[in-house]
């Protein structure tokens, strides 16, 4: 790693509150990646009649059991339970519920309160809290991740062909997008959330045709300083191509702004699809989401713990991030020592 | 100590603390500054001359920077110990200071009334017109023509020197005691350097007051300093009267500084040697105004009708102050600027071709810039820096083990070609000094094996003793392999030491062209005569 790297690094970990949310956030991400493993309504592992059964891997239907019916089986069904336990054992994950299982041995009628058998309560359709927020916090960072990554990758060459080349191709691109930015964002969303049945890409595709042009102003800003850099002046002289200097000398001056912002572009994303989920108009209905258990807090005044929950695990995960957009900040600051 | 002292530096250190590493700047630096006399701190860059100024205004970024011990007495008080409150009744009022770059020392939204005006409003509450009159005084006393009209001027309307003479305005303002100037004139031009130098000697005998000038020039201050500190790497090497100093140095070092200016002269070009590049009325205009139909109706004429020629092996040495035209024109024969006219390259047409057919002909023209610290990437190896070039103009794919390899030992040449060591290839550019710098900056173009070399002010940046070892480099490079060089300066000793012809240039215009001993010593222009003057002025004495 060359010095300048590692002194972002030292100062990265000189902020430590940066620094921990990184690794706390870190922690989170990957444990919620294993979701199935952790919150599932299927066991890890079946011992049945001296063979190893993996339901979360494999479906293996009632009859695999010595059961009735050529469906996948139900583990939940006591009926199984039984035959299984009659010739093996099953491991359990910690917890016994996938975001879409309903509890149906509810005491109380649903929205149920928090207990020992569903540590946060179940939401109004009689679905573990926990599990959704496990679910959906999955979903919302890698939605997040993927519509930073390409939001990034579109704004980066965006900017950088405006910043580069300057004057005509500048001034229409800059036109285009004052003009793109002033559209009502969240209107033609819900407008094209009519038309389709939104899924997890069309959601991202319809956020992407806005939230691009976040960057394309840093980026842009960074290619009209860079054109004027001796170094970059000194690479034309030896010959260097347009792309290759864009690529090798400029864009990693660029690279600094674009790090550093976004941190941001994600947390954005992830309050974009919050909202959405929220007023109905996001993930197709069913799949686990903060904005869709917010709005059952708003719906369910009376259920406190739905609306908590969410609002602890939504405004954690933005507080880690905008933590760590901080340090990653301070990291780049050349003035910083 | 000199009871008679205004100022009494003793023992100063200075110490920068980054994190965990601590830079000792100033180690132990101790001086006096009688009443009206000038004592001038010279040194190379990072010297610590410039920290040590500073200090004394207490203008370190503080607590950053921190003083384990000395005293700085002025008057009988201790700066050192003095609270920000009564620092500031000081600045500006008692001691001022005048700053190496004239350009960036203003506000460029406030007039010259106005911010002459700030610091007797400040310190002595004029303001109105008693405050202009006063700046009208002011004004006239640093030689301002017609200062009644220049009051509503903006900072970028007054040319260099003017700035530097409305900062010097500035700084007298209040009648200060101690005027610290830290490398007034490096900024500026050569003709423009003395008359700074001479109105601030003209103003000590007006108003009685010190100076405490600091420069990297040791020839300049013969004439104006009293006094002179020599520092290296924060240490004091020498501190004697000026002219025991110039008669007869104690150190090694300052000897070295003193006989810094280059010397000698390029070998001979061969008599059949074959003309390499060619212009013929070259022009090169900026558009400034257009009309309403887009058509350019008036330009900016940056290089007007040049035509010029360098055979092989030859040097031919671009002058001109700041603003002749002689950096565009170097870029232009490059084509990094549009210019319109004939450029003929080995008999080639360049001006006729486009980017793309210019490309590898890039190979033969090569440009070394003046910012050693701006041309590096700082993100790329020496290595890497070195054979980009190399890898562009390379046939074949350029991953390939053998190319790798091959490319690696023409690195290793062009170091050694450079008197560099080639085992610090591998390190990055803020590792290196700006003369080293420069050298891999020429490394970088001699690895491409040119036929010519544009050399755009590639000495300025560098100090003094650098120079001469650069100059020196590049004669040796020039005669080992016959490259042609385009030597662009505005340095006249510089020139003269490397160039077979010389082409005098003023505001886009030729004013003189040819052999270079021939315009060194019989000068047919005014302009080229006072320009010779005024750069072999203190080396001469």
């Amino acid at each position: 790693m060359n010095p300048i790297n590692q002194r972002r690094l030292e100062n990265f970990k000189s902020n430590r509150r940066g620094y921990w949310s990184l690794w706390f956030f870190s922690f989170l991400f990957i444990f919620t990646l294993f979701a199935e493993f952790i919150s599932n309504d299927k066991p890890l592992l079946i011992y049945y009649d001296n063979s190893v059964y993996l339901p979360i891997i494999n479906t293996y239907t009632e009859t695999d059991f010595e059961g009735d019916f050529e469906t996948e089986a139900d583990y939940r069904d006591s009926y199984i339970q039984e035959l299984i336990n009659k010739k093996g054992w099953m491991l359990w994950p910690m917890i016994r519920y996938s975001y879409k299982t309903i509890n149906y041995d509810l005491p109380v009628p649903a929205p149920a309160p928090p207990s020992l058998e569903n540590w946060l309560g179940t939401d109004d359709q009689g679905r573990d809290v926990v599990a959704r927020l496990i679910y959906g916090f999955r979903i919302s960072i890698l939605f997040a991740l993927t519509l930073t990554f390409f939001s990034t990758l579109v704004g980066v060459v965006v900017g950088a062909i405006q910043g580069f080349y300057g004057g005509k191709i500048d001034l229409v691109g800059q036109r285009i997008i004052e003009i793109w930015s002033g559209l009502p964002v969240l209107y033609l969303l819900i407008i094209l959330s009519s038309f389709v049945q939104p899924s997890f890409w069309w959601l991202l595709g319809i956020m992407l045709l806005f939230s691009w042009m976040g960057l394309v102003d840093v980026v842009r800003a960074e290619f009209l300083r860079a054109r004027n850099f001796e170094y970059v002046r000194a690479a034309r002289a030896l010959g260097l191509n347009n792309q290759g200097i864009m690529f090798k000398h400029m864009l990693p001056n660029a690279m600094v702004a674009t790090l550093t912002f976004m941190p941001f572009i994600l947390t954005g994303a992830i309050g974009g699809l919050t909202s959405l989920d929220f007023l109905g108009f996001g993930m197709p209905l069913g799949s686990p989401s903060l904005g869709e258990l917010i709005a059952q807090g708003k719906a369910n005044l009376h259920a406190p713990w739905l609306g908590i929950s969410a609002f602890v695990v939504l405004s954690l995960m933005l507080t880690l991030l905008v933590f760590i957009g901080e340090a990653v900040r301070d990291a780049f600051d050349p003035k910083k020592a | 100590m000199n009871s008679e002292a205004l100022i009494s530096v003793k023992d100063l250190r200075v110490t920068f603390t980054q994190g965990n590493t601590a830079i000792e700047a100033v180690k132990g630096i101790s001086f006096d500054i009688p009443n009206g006399k000038t004592l001038a701190i010279v040194g190379e860059s990072g010297s610590g001359k410039s920290v040590s100024a500073l200090s004394i205004l207490k203008l370190l970024p503080y607590p950053k920077a921190t003083h384990p011990s000395g005293e700085i007495l002025f008057s009988g008080q201790d700066l050192l110990q003095l609270n920000e409150k009564s620092m500031r009744s000081i600045r500006g009022d008692k001691i001022s200071m005048i700053f190496q770059e004239p350009m960036t020392s203003f506000n460029p939204l406030h007039t010259i009334e106005k911010q002459v005006s700030e610091t007797l409003l400040l310190h002595k509450g004029l303001s109105g017109k008693k405050a202009r009159e006063r700046v009208i005084e002011l004004l006239t006393l640093v030689g301002i023509p017609d200062p009644e009209t220049r009051l509503s001027a903006y900072p970028h309307e007054l040319s260099g020197g003017q700035k530097q003479r409305v900062m010097i305005a500035m700084a007298l303002a209040n009648e200060p005691e101690l005027l610290v100037a830290d490398e007034p004139t490096t900024a500026l031009d050569v003709t423009v350097q003395k008359q700074v130098l001479e109105l601030l000697k003209s103003l000590q005998a007006k108003m009685g007051m010190a100076i405490l000038l600091i420069t990297h020039d040791l020839n300049i201050v013969k004439q104006y300093a009293d006094e002179v500190v020599v520092m290296h790497h924060g240490k004091v090497i020498e501190q004697q009267a000026t002219e025991a100093l110039f008669k007869s140095p104690k150190a090694s070092y300052t000897q070295t500084l003193i006989d810094a200016d280059p010397e000698g002269s390029p070998a001979p070009v061969a008599s059949d040697a074959q003309t390499l590049l060619e212009t013929k009325d070259l022009n090169i205009w900026f558009p400034v105004k257009k009309n309403f139909f887009g058509k350019t109706t008036s330009y900016f004429k940056a290089a007007n009708n040049i035509s010029i020629s360098v055979k092989q092996g030859e040097t031919l040495g671009i002058v001109g102050e700041s603003g002749s035209g002689k950096t565009t024109l170097g870029l232009s024969l490059v084509k990094l600027l549009k210019s319109h006219g004939d450029i003929v390259f080995k008999q080639q047409k360049v001006h006729t071709y486009n980017q793309q057919q210019f490309r590898p002909l890039r190979r033969q023209i090569q440009i070394v810039f003046q910012d050693p610290y701006g041309s590096l990437s700082p993100r790329m190896s020496i290595q890497q820096i070195i054979e980009e070039g190399l890898i562009i103009h390379e046939e074949g794919n350029h991953k390939e083990r053998k190319n790798v390899e091959e490319r690696e030992l023409k690195v290793i040449q062009a170091l050694k070609d450079v008197d560099l060591d080639p085992e610090t290839r591998h390190r990055y550019p803020h590792e290196f000094s700006g003369g080293q710098r420069q050298r891999i900056a020429i490394a970088r173009a001699l690895v491409l094996q040119p036929e010519l070399i544009i050399l755009d002010e590639p000495t300025s940046a560098l100090d003094r003793t650098v120079q001469s070892q650069v100059v020196d480099l590049l004669r040796n490079i020039q005669q080992k392999y016959k490259i042609s060089y385009l030597f662009i300066s505005h340095d006249l000793a510089v020139v003269k030491a490397l160039s077979h012809r010389v082409l005098v240039m003023k505001q886009g215009e030729i004013i003189e062209y040819g052999d270079c001993e021939q315009i060194f010593d019989s000068p047919e222009k005014e302009y080229t005569r006072s320009l010779i003057d005024a750069s072999f002025y203190y080396a001469a004495n």
